[in-house]
């Protein structure tokens, strides 16, 4: 054996990490932090953090807030229910793999080729818009589009609904079978022991979920630039067009705007991890 | 954002729940077929696209005419070298460290599993534009060539795949005995190198290829830091194609969704495989 090492010898192990994510995840986020504070002509102000009350940033703000909490509620709901299903609801064995083998799919199949596919299916001439069509009904003339709050919550849901089923299944198999044949015993009904046992054991994993669910989609910069080319107001294209942007050009806002989407992407993230350690407590 | 993996079959609920059980099974089958056609309906009608591009019949001429169009081999070459030299150099940042941390630095852990969650904190959106205006002017000017920019954003991709890639390497750790390994390795006078390489790497071969799917899977296809780092890869290729074509996108749509799933079908597989034996 060799001698043991000096206790800062052990700092040598761990340094090529942190100097890797200084280098390129920390020190960016540090700059544009620091940017954030610059004037158009240089020196430290909080102009760029007043100007995201303006109505521009507040509307792209609000439209990003509305679409995330409207895919987090449906995505939850359903991706919660579809957990259940495979699960606990007594389906066939396979569709339980099969499911999770999807939504692992699913949920990384965001961006452009997703764009694409909705275009192909629920776009001005795709498959699904045809189809409705040919019965009469023309869904663009009724209000729908594709390029809109609800044509872009539809699509997001498509990576939505998967992240809450893979997060979901191991918190319902963590329910234990005792406390249900004790609630039976008894004589709660199935209904009685959903609201007073499985539902509020649940909980906190199924709102931490919704909460990173908020966040998943917040944070989504690819697959609404390809459905929109760009030209939708919502904050993470609003970045972009204030800082590389022709028309719109306000770096400094654009990093303000992306500091706002890093402190709620953060505290999302802090919510569901504290929310998710609560629930190990009893499903761990 | 982890997958999980096999199917644990229940046993049969005792004969008291009979009749609930039936109401049970009943509305999970509507759920299930609901959710499903959801998710079903986008690719089947992609997939009818994909196969119209030849007037009044149904082909494959779509997909012969994406692979011959100039633009997407070398995009899809230029991206599966990024997200191979991605994984490579993830790899040899991240197992070190998750070893070292195990064996020495039990309580640096919850930092370092920090900063890995980084990537889930700061959007892709906002990374690019702190790389840009970082390594985008001197001192450290990086951005000037187009192959200095892709050594970048190969740094980049590395970077996002450590929460994955962490996770993936801890979990084959915690599944050994690093400390006997270690001490039996340095006894007989291997050296930290040997023993990564030797002892350490080849015990957690199968538990980082999940993590190296995972992330071939998400930097194959990206997008939002490629565009804006004006790389050439199969992202903004692709976005450029829905631009530009008719046919070949749903094709492309459909390949990317193909490699998706082969990569997610790989990692199923692998961990069923180590959950049986």
């Amino acid at each position: 054996m060799r001698p043991p090492r000096l206790h800062l010898g052990n700092w040598f192990g761990v340094l090529p990490f942190f100097v890797f994510s200084s280098l390129f995840l920390i020190g960016p986020t540090l700059i544009l932090a620091y940017r954030s504070f610059e004037g158009l002509e240089g020196g430290l102000t909080l102009d760029n953090y007043r100007q995201l009350a303006s109505p521009g940033v507040i509307s792209a703000y609000g439209m990003s807030i509305r679409i995330s909490l409207t895919t987090a509620i449906l995505g939850g709901l359903f991706g919660f229910l579809l957990a259940w299903a495979v699960s606990l609801g007594r389906l066939p064995g396979p569709l339980r793999s099969t499911t999770t083998t999807f939504s692992g799919v699913a949920s990384n199949f965001a961006g452009v080729p997703l764009a694409a596919a909705f275009i192909f299916t629920l776009g001005r001439v795709g498959v699904v818009t045809r189809l409705v069509e040919s019965f009469g009904f023309d869904p663009y003339e009724s209000g729908f589009s594709l390029y809109s709050f609800t044509g872009l919550s539809l699509v997001y849901l498509f990576f939505q609904i998967p992240l809450m089923v893979l997060v979901m299944l191991p918190a319902l198999d963590g329910l234990k079978r005792d406390w249900r044949e004790a609630a039976e015993n008894l004589g709660a009904t199935p209904g009685q022991y959903w609201r007073h046992v499985a539902l509020p054991v649940l909980m906190p994993s199924i709102l931490g979920t919704m909460i990173l669910l908020f966040g998943n989609s917040f944070g989504a910069h690819a697959t609404a630039y390809a459905l929109t080319g760009g030209m939708f107001n919502l904050a993470t294209l609003l970045i972009g067009q204030q800082i590389s942007g022709d028309v719109l050009h306000n770096p400094g806002l654009g990093y303000a705007v992306a500091m706002g989407m890093v402190i709620i992407m953060a505290l999302s993230i802090l919510i569901y991890s504290i929310l998710q350690r609560r629930s190990e407590r009893w499903l761990g | 954002m982890t997958i999980s993996a096999a199917p644990l079959p229940r046993a049969a609920e005792p004969p008291a729940a009979e009749a609930p059980a039936k109401g049970n099974r009943f509305s999970s089958w509507m759920i299930f077929l609901v959710v499903g056609i959801y998710f079903l309906l986008p690719l089947a009608a992609t997939f009818y696209w994909s196969l119209r591009a030849e007037k009044g019949k149904l082909g494959f001429e779509a997909y012969r005419r994406l692979f011959s169009d100039t633009g997407f081999l070398p995009a899809f070459s230029e991206s599966i070298v990024n997200a191979v030299a991605a994984i490579t150099l993830s790899l040899l940042i991240i197992v070190p460290t998750a070893y070292w941390v195990r064996l020495r630095m039990p309580k640096l852990r919850p930092v370092v599993e920090f900063i890995t969650l980084l990537p889930f904190v700061i959007p892709a959106v906002v990374l690019v534009f702190g790389i840009i205006r970082l390594y985008g002017r001197p001192p450290l000017l990086l951005t000037a060539t187009y192959d200095s920019s892709r050594v970048l954003l190969v740094c980049v991709y590395a970077a996002l795949s450590f929460p994955y890639m962490f996770r993936s390497v801890d979990n084959g750790l915690r599944a050994m005995d690093v400390r006997s390994l270690t001490e039996a390795a340095l006894s007989l006078g291997a050296n930290w190198v040997t023993i990564l390489r030797d002892v350490i790497f080849p015990n957690l071969r199968v538990a980082v290829l999940s993590g190296a799917l995972l992330t071939f899977a998400i930097v194959i296809g990206e997008f939002t830091i490629a565009l804006f780092m004006a790389q050439h890869t199969l992202g903004p290729y692709m976005a450029n194609l829905t631009r530009s074509k008719v046919y070949e996108p749903s094709a492309m749509a459909i390949v990317a969704f193909a490699i998706t799933w082969a990569a997610m079908g790989m990692i199923a597989y692998i961990s069923r495989e180590r959950k049986h034996r």
